[in-house]
């Protein structure tokens, strides 16, 4: 999960590292109390969305007042920023900025640890800077098992040729950001810019947080920081059942076992489609090993709550999960769904008791249930009857 | 020979008196598994009694041991198979790492990846080897099998194959079950594994009993373009490849964490890209990628 700029200030300053202040508004007159609580002087007004490039396209504003404060957050919120709605603004204290550096840390799956990298070359395009000057990019290698001790934090600041006079202060910054990436379970701790003030301070003035889903069960806060607003309504339902489930635009329904099978299936769709009229997956949904009743129709209702849902294709591979099992969902799901089960199912099962499931199914003969041989048959009558529908 | 997993091969289950290390040691031992022990410190010294695993009448008694280091030493076991939650995963695994466990299986999914960094690194230093985590295990047809693999899809062959994807690795034993397989591995989809694909290619080139690779790549990572690497200047064997996800929009999740297309990386035509230019002929679907490898092998 990918934290709000707001969100990875207040995470940042619980541990400690130098922020100033910060107060997040959702509508216009919040902006304005928000900029009399940080003073009433000089602030920033910066759009909260999930995507870089927020300043080019207008998203961050500098308010001498409350009153310009306000005014700026009414131009600010309810853009559109590459694609994201701005919801919130976050109403920042100014500074004055002497120069602006580049800290981050995050998992390095090829080398399997943790690479911190900085520059003294900040605020820029960081995979721009990577590219063009290599050289002015310090990459060091962490180790799991150490982290960023002291000794570890000079070797990234003096590999990045940060000033002497900043040196300590920086050290300690980067050390108070490993524990942001350590106590926090994130896999990605990212400063753009980290600065130093007039005055000689180290300021986190931009943070970058990427939380690691698989480690929620030991932090019950983090479930405070999910974006409720912004989730697709499906996706938010699906994610009530616990299933596993990505909208996409196509018009073909897909319910698979596993990951990589789900994966394939759409991509084996998207190929069957362009033989019918180009149509797509409409989602990525894998039901995972215990296929029960509940489970199949929480996910059939997902899906037939897609307008956009012409058939369904299912496609199962019992290893573990065993095909009567599933067969015997499929038939009570569409029971339980009753009248809002209208739209085409094609069904491939294979593995684990195939005969007993494509038995079930014969026997159950639903009116909208087909079986398929294979996944790639399976795949091209789930097209098929998609575009027939598209075309009615 | 096979790689990694042999009949020799002797196996405890840490986790073996829960549901699913019970259910799964069941069906380990009816594919002919050696299981010669399980691990629960609150159980020690007590036996867990399964089916026979040839199907005979009566049952077998596995003892369980208070640790892993004590289940090595009285059954000179060489190979675990991790079935715990992910809370408590780290601990179960440095514990096989710290006694020494040659081959450590961690079928777990939900791990966090802080806690297999750490234990990946523990077993480097102690040079052993981990597979997973969220991973179906590895099976050896007709010799051994260790983890969720089912046993009946296929037997013995000479095709090695090695997937990111549990059901993938399923679908692909299933279409090529007339060959069969030397050895096939499910190295899991998390951004962070024990076994890579570089790995299991590198002891499939040097097993004499597999004649030509199948390798199983989705989104996320570059772990594929670095296999794609790998086999240019290493692997003379064929190799056929597939790459799921080409359908999968930046930025989303595609169920196993390590899935996922980061900007333009990650992406699986880049993957393909990457194969294709090593000389590994890449299938459109696993369909065509078991037909390139029926025409490899006939």
């Amino acid at each position: 999960m990918d934290l709000f700029e707001y969100q990875a200030r207040d995470v940042f300053e619980k541990h400690g590292v130098p922020v100033l202040g910060g107060v997040v508004a959702t509508t216009p007159e919040e902006a304005r109390a928000a900029a009399e609580q940080l003073g009433g002087g000089t602030v920033v007004v910066k759009a909260q969305v999930k995507t870089g490039g927020r300043g080019k396209a207008g998203g961050v504003k500098l308010a001498h007042s409350p009153q310009e404060a306000e005014d700026r957050a009414r131009e600010i919120l309810g853009m559109d920023i590459k694609g994201h709605t701005v919801h919130r603004v976050m109403i920042a204290a100014g500074a004055k900025i002497a120069e602006e550096y580049y800290f981050s840390v995050l998992l390095d799956r090829a080398e399997r640890r943790y690479l911190a990298m900085a520059s003294v070359e900040g605020g820029v395009e960081i995979e721009q800077l990577a590219v063009e000057r290599p050289e002015a990019l310090a990459r060091v290698a962490v180790d799991p098992l150490v982290g960023i001790d002291q000794a570890k934090a000079e070797e990234i600041v003096d590999a990045a040729g940060f000033a002497a006079d900043i040196r300590d202060q920086v050290v300690e910054t980067i050390q108070k950001l490993w524990t942001v990436y350590a106590e926090e379970d994130a896999t990605l701790v990212e400063v753009n810019p980290l600065v130093k003030t007039e005055d000689g301070r180290i300021v986190a003035l931009d943070g970058k947080v990427t939380l690691d889903g698989n480690a929620d069960f030991r932090h019950p806060d983090h479930a405070a920081l999910e974006d409720a607003e912004s989730a697709d309504p499906l996706e938010a339902q699906a994610k009530e059942h616990d299933l596993n489930y990505v909208k996409l635009d196509g018009s073909v329904g897909i319910i698979g076992n596993g990951a990589g099978l789900v994966m394939s299936t759409l991509d084996v769709v998207a190929y069957a489609g362009e033989a019918h009229g180009g149509v797509a997956p409409a989602n990525f949904l894998d039901i995972g090993g215990g296929a029960s009743a509940e489970i199949m129709a929480a996910g059939l209702d997902v899906i037939l709550g897609d307008p956009q849902v012409k058939a369904v294709f299912v496609n199962v591979f019992g290893g573990i999960t065993a095909c009567d099992a599933v067969a015997n969902g499929i038939v009570k799901a569409l029971e339980i769904l009753g009248d809002h089960a209208t739209k085409p199912l094609v069904v491939r099962l294979d593995g684990n008791n195939v005969a007993e499931g494509r038995a079930i199914l014969r026997a159950a003969n639903h009116p909208l249930v087909t079986l398929a041989d294979t996944m790639d048959g399976g795949a091209d009558k789930a097209a098929q009857l998609a575009h027939a529908a598209a075309a009615v | 020979m096979a790689i990694f997993l042999t009949e020799a091969s002797k196996v405890i289950v840490q986790g073996m008196t829960g549901s699913e290390g019970m259910k799964h040691t069941t069906r380990m031992l009816a594919s002919g598994t050696t299981v010669v022990g399980g691990v629960n410190p609150r159980k020690a010294g007590t036996s867990v009694s399964f089916p026979q695993g040839d199907g005979s009448e009566g049952t077998v008694d596995i003892p369980v041991f208070g640790s892993v280091a004590e289940a090595m030493e009285a059954t000179g076991a060489d190979v675990s198979v991790i079935f715990v939650p992910p809370a408590f995963t780290k601990s179960a695994v440095l514990e096989a790492v710290d006694a020494g466990m040659p081959l450590t299986v961690i079928i777990t999914e939900g791990v966090p990846v802080a806690d297999t960094a750490e234990f990946f690194t523990a077993a480097q230093a102690k040079g052993v080897r981990l597979i997973g985590p969220n991973c179906p295990g590895i099976i050896s047809p007709g010799k051994s099998n260790v983890g969720i693999i089912p046993a009946d899809i296929t037997g013995p062959g000479k095709i090695g194959l090695v997937s990111k994807s549990g059901t993938l690795t399923y679908q692909m034993m299933y279409e090529l079950r007339d060959f069969g397989f030397s050895t096939a591995i499910g190295i899991g989809g998390d951004p962070i594994i024990g076994t890579t694909h570089i790995d299991a290619l590198a002891a499939f080139e040097a097993d004499p009993e597999t004649e030509a690779i199948v390798m199983i790549g989705e989104i996320g990572g570059d772990a594929e373009e670095r296999a794609a690497e790998f086999i240019k200047a290493n692997v003379t064997k064929p190799v056929v490849g597939y790459v799921a996800g080409f359908t999968a929009p930046e930025g989303k999740t595609m169920g196993h964490a390590g899935a996922i297309v980061s900007g333009s990386s990650g992406t699986a035509q880049a993957k393909k890209e990457a194969l294709e230019a090593a000389g590994v002929k890449v299938g459109k679907t696993p369909s065509e990628t078991a037909d390139l490898m029926r025409q490899l092998m006939s």
